[in-house]
């Protein structure tokens, strides 16, 4: 006899999930074969596997970029003199790696204006060949200059609150390697490659939450911290540690897995035993987020923490880049996700999980051991959030104390839409937000495309609430 | 260790303009969840609401009074937009779309593309919309001493926002003893117990529950309003963590009572002050920085919500047969 049959699916038929896969493939598959490079950028400058590319922008807030600035760059025995151009942009191609000197002329800035942070004049930037690196740099009327004066606040000890008050107003976000649009790609197809390629790694990410809501129908906000954890163990295996990047992924899988078991075994397991109700637990979810990020902002500090410094080079296929490290996170991802995807279609293990998602009372009476379930559940989603925040962390090209946090709402987004507790709805709802974060570049500034998604989501929610593969009944 | 200098720090902090935007802040919570049983996880965003209402009117030109209704009238409509489509379903729907408005309302204030209008990341400086919050002050210009702190009368931190300050929230504890004990109250606490049941008696839950929200948004949005006459207009400083401090504050005084919030916010602010106070006295210098202490003053915060929600739900001052949390 095989009860676990009788139980009517609660997760989704994962079959579905395969067919996502799928389809997202495709996609990819399509974006590389399609045609022929739509017409190259203006851009002097490209980097290839010789050459870096330092591109210094200087723009006015609220008016625009700034043309015939003249700015010099120096460093690992090379000068070069450039001056900003109709987009206010200069690109100088350097080909050696090494931090590079950056010094604006102040003179040249048109009459009348300085520049708002003369504190970072000259700058020094790190370059290594293979990638662009940039720079904005802001000029003003004087009296907008030296900002960050709070208005002659006699200084309250300790009033400056919240742990993000402290990071420095940079674009949080980070930026995916995939987005920016080299020569000879098409814009459109480079976005919805990088949403694609973005979605899957926020699909693999995110599939845990959506694993242990079904399950166990917590929303973990700690889940952010997780992928926060992925990002960090594999920083410290590959610069610490020297330990080579295959490895280090293995080892931050590894430590999301531990993390997952403990965070069970001696957090909410005996919440469950006591009986403290899901909404309490959620709050208990907050608080441990609050920590765990305050506890990585005690370790590593405010500044961004690069996994790998070393070079990407980009291959040119069809009318979009992609960088081989790009291409095997993805590959990956998909193997990942189909792994889990036949898991808990085809093996007992999975059937188990499914009937204790489907309803706990019901699975323990046919004989299921539904703690020993959950904890299983707990370790895998919190494994696949490890995962996903090193994969995610190679995409942004970083990792910071707060970097899972500010995908949670993403994940979030993503589990919500696709359908809470259905796995297949958390990939599909992924791509569906990876999609729009790169691709609402097209209309907006590039530091509100987390914002897009979530308003996404929100229209979602007005239309069906249950999202795209949700099920009706749980929403009420 | 100077133990006098750091008293005067923790009483300083206890009654200065953070506790109180955190007490009206927890206020509104309380009619939220204490009152109605509504997850809302985006107070913070009408906290910056309500300051980028108050300040960009100011800066523009408009009056005092012209400036508090812009920033209440915010609230009223980010509340309205948020639950007409979120409060027929299910609790943790309340929370996800919250906390994402809160995010959205915070991305765009701190974007580069509205720099002119917010000032993007940088913010607002504090003395581009201070001047006529200070103008209405009946003081003059001057450092006055109480006890052991010394303020200035009228500018940022000073005594006149903490008179304006604490007779807000004196005003709001009076409104919300009154309305926990009128029928609209009553009804309230009947949806947070049985939403069903009131449903039964015929009255119109998601209205209810409308009007808690838009309530409860308002006093978030006055929070701001003192929050940022203390400092500057910056969307990074009202994000996601004050949120979780104001749940922290809400719990620990005691939701669904009266004087929780304020109790919560007084001890919440005190004990940060003195844990950190005591961390830089004790840990000899240079074994870790200024920012570490900091970030291990947030580590307890975290770890004490989540012992509060676990051990005494009801906090300091609440009954655990009233609030029973898990209604949804």
């Amino acid at each position: 006899m095989r009860p676990v049959d009788t139980v009517a699916r609660p997760l989704r038929p994962p079959r579905t999930l395969v067919a996502l896969l799928a389809a997202a493939l495709a996609v990819l598959a399509t974006l590389v074969i399609t045609a022929a490079p739509a017409g190259a950028a203006a851009d002097p400058c490209s980097p290839d596997d010789t050459t870096a590319c330092l591109n210094i922008t200087v723009t006015e807030p609220g008016s625009g970029p700034v043309e015939g600035v003249e700015l010099t760059v120096a460093g690992q025995g090379q000068e070069v003199a450039a001056t900003t151009g109709e987009n206010g942009r200069a690109s100088v191609p350097l080909t050696a790696a090494g931090d590079y000197t950056v010094t604006v002329d102040e003179a040249s800035l048109p009459s009348g204006k300085v520049l708002l942070h003369p504190e970072a004049n000259p700058v020094t930037l790190p370059v290594a060949l293979g990638r662009s690196a940039g720079r904005i740099v802001q000029v003003g009327d004087p009296s907008d200059a030296q900002p960050g004066g709070s208005g002659g606040a006699s200084a309250t000890p300790g009033a400056t609150s919240a742990p993000g008050a402290t990071a420095q107003p940079t674009d949080e976000a980070g930026t995916g390697t995939e987005a920016s649009a080299g020569p000879g790609t098409n814009r459109y197809a480079q976005l919805v490659l990088a949403g694609t390629v973005f979605g899957l790694l926020l699909a693999l990410a995110s599939l845990g939450a959506n694993l242990i809501y079904g399950t166990t129908g917590l929303s973990n906000f700690a889940h952010g911290e997780l992928v926060t954890l992925g990002g960090m163990t594999a920083f410290m295996a590959v610069q610490w540690w020297n330990l080579p990047l295959w490895l280090a992924i293995v080892v931050a899988t590894a430590a999301g897995a531990v993390a997952g078991w403990l965070l069970n075994r001696f957090i909410f397991a005996p919440l469950r035993r006591r009986g403290v109700g899901v909404t309490q637990q959620m709050i208990v979810t907050i608080g441990l987020a609050l920590a765990l990020l305050s506890a990585f902002l005690f370790f590593y500090g405010a500044q961004p923490v690069p996994i790998v410094s070393g070079i990407s080079t980009r291959m040119q296929i069809g009318p979009v880049q992609i960088s081989g490290q790009s291409l095997v996170s993805v590959g990956i991802a998909v193997v990942v996700l189909a792994a889990v995807a036949f898991t808990l279609s085809r093996t007992r293990l999975g059937r188990a999980t499914r009937a204790v998602s489907d309803n706990p009372a019901l699975a323990a009476a046919t004989g299921i051991k539904v703690e020993s379930i959950i904890s299983r559940v707990w370790i895998v989603s919190a494994a696949l959030a490890s995962l996903g925040g090193v994969l995610l962390a190679l995409y942004l090209n970083t990792t910071r104390f707060n970097f899972g946090s500010t995908l949670l709402l993403l994940m979030f987004a993503a589990i919500t839409l696709g359908g809470l507790g259905s796995p297949a709805g958390a990939v599909l709802g992924a791509l569906v937000i990876g999609l729009v974060v790169e691709l609402s570049t097209l209309f907006l500034p590039n530091d509100m495309r987390y914002a897009s998604a979530l308003v996404i989501l929100i229209l979602v929610l007005l239309v069906r609430p249950q999202g795209i593969l949700g099920r009706a009944e749980r929403i009420g | 260790m100077d133990l006098g200098q750091l008293f005067t720090n923790v009483l300083s902090e206890m009654t200065g303009p953070t506790a109180i935007a955190y007490a009206l802040a927890a206020i509104g919570l309380n009619i939220h969840f204490g009152l109605t049983g509504l997850i809302n996880m985006g107070q913070a965003g009408f906290m910056l609401l309500g300051a980028y209402g108050f300040a960009i009117t100011t800066i523009e030109g408009g009056p005092i009074w012209l400036a508090f209704l812009v920033a209440v009238v915010a609230a009223v409509v980010f509340a309205l937009l948020l639950g007409l489509p979120t409060l027929k379903l299910r609790g943790d729907y309340l929370a996800i779309v919250t906390i994402a408005a809160a995010e959205i309302v915070r991305m765009i204030g701190r974007s580069t593309a509205l720099t002119e209008i917010t000032g993007g990341s940088e913010g607002l400086t504090g003395n581009s919309f201070k001047h006529t919050f200070q103008d209405a002050s009946p003081f003059p210009d001057d450092r006055w001493t109480l006890g052991p702190i010394t303020l200035a009368t009228n500018s940022s931190n000073s005594w006149w926002l903490r008179i304006v300050g604490w007779t807000l929230v004196a005003l709001a504890c009076l409104l919300v003893w009154r309305l926990m004990r009128s029928p609209w109250g009553r009804v309230l606490k009947g949806i947070r117990e049985d939403e069903d049941a009131v449903r039964a008696l015929g009255k119109n839950v998601y209205s209810y529950k409308l009007q808690a929200l838009v309530l409860g948004g308002v006093f978030g949005a006055l929070g701001g309003i003192v929050f940022v006459l203390a400092s500057s207009v910056q969307a990074d400083s009202l994000g996601r963590p004050v949120t979780f401090n104001t749940w922290t504050i809400l719990l620990l005084g005691g939701a669904a009572t009266v004087l929780g919030p304020v109790l919560g916010s007084l001890l919440f602010w005190g004990a940060l002050i003195f844990v950190r106070g005591l961390l830089r006295g004790l840990v000899p210098d240079g074994a870790l920085t200024v920012q570490q202490i900091e970030q291990v003053g947030w580590v307890l915060v975290g770890i004490t919500l989540m012992l509060l929600i676990v051990f005494r739900p009801q906090g300091i001052l609440g009954d655990k047969k009233e609030l029973a949390i898990n209604a949804r």
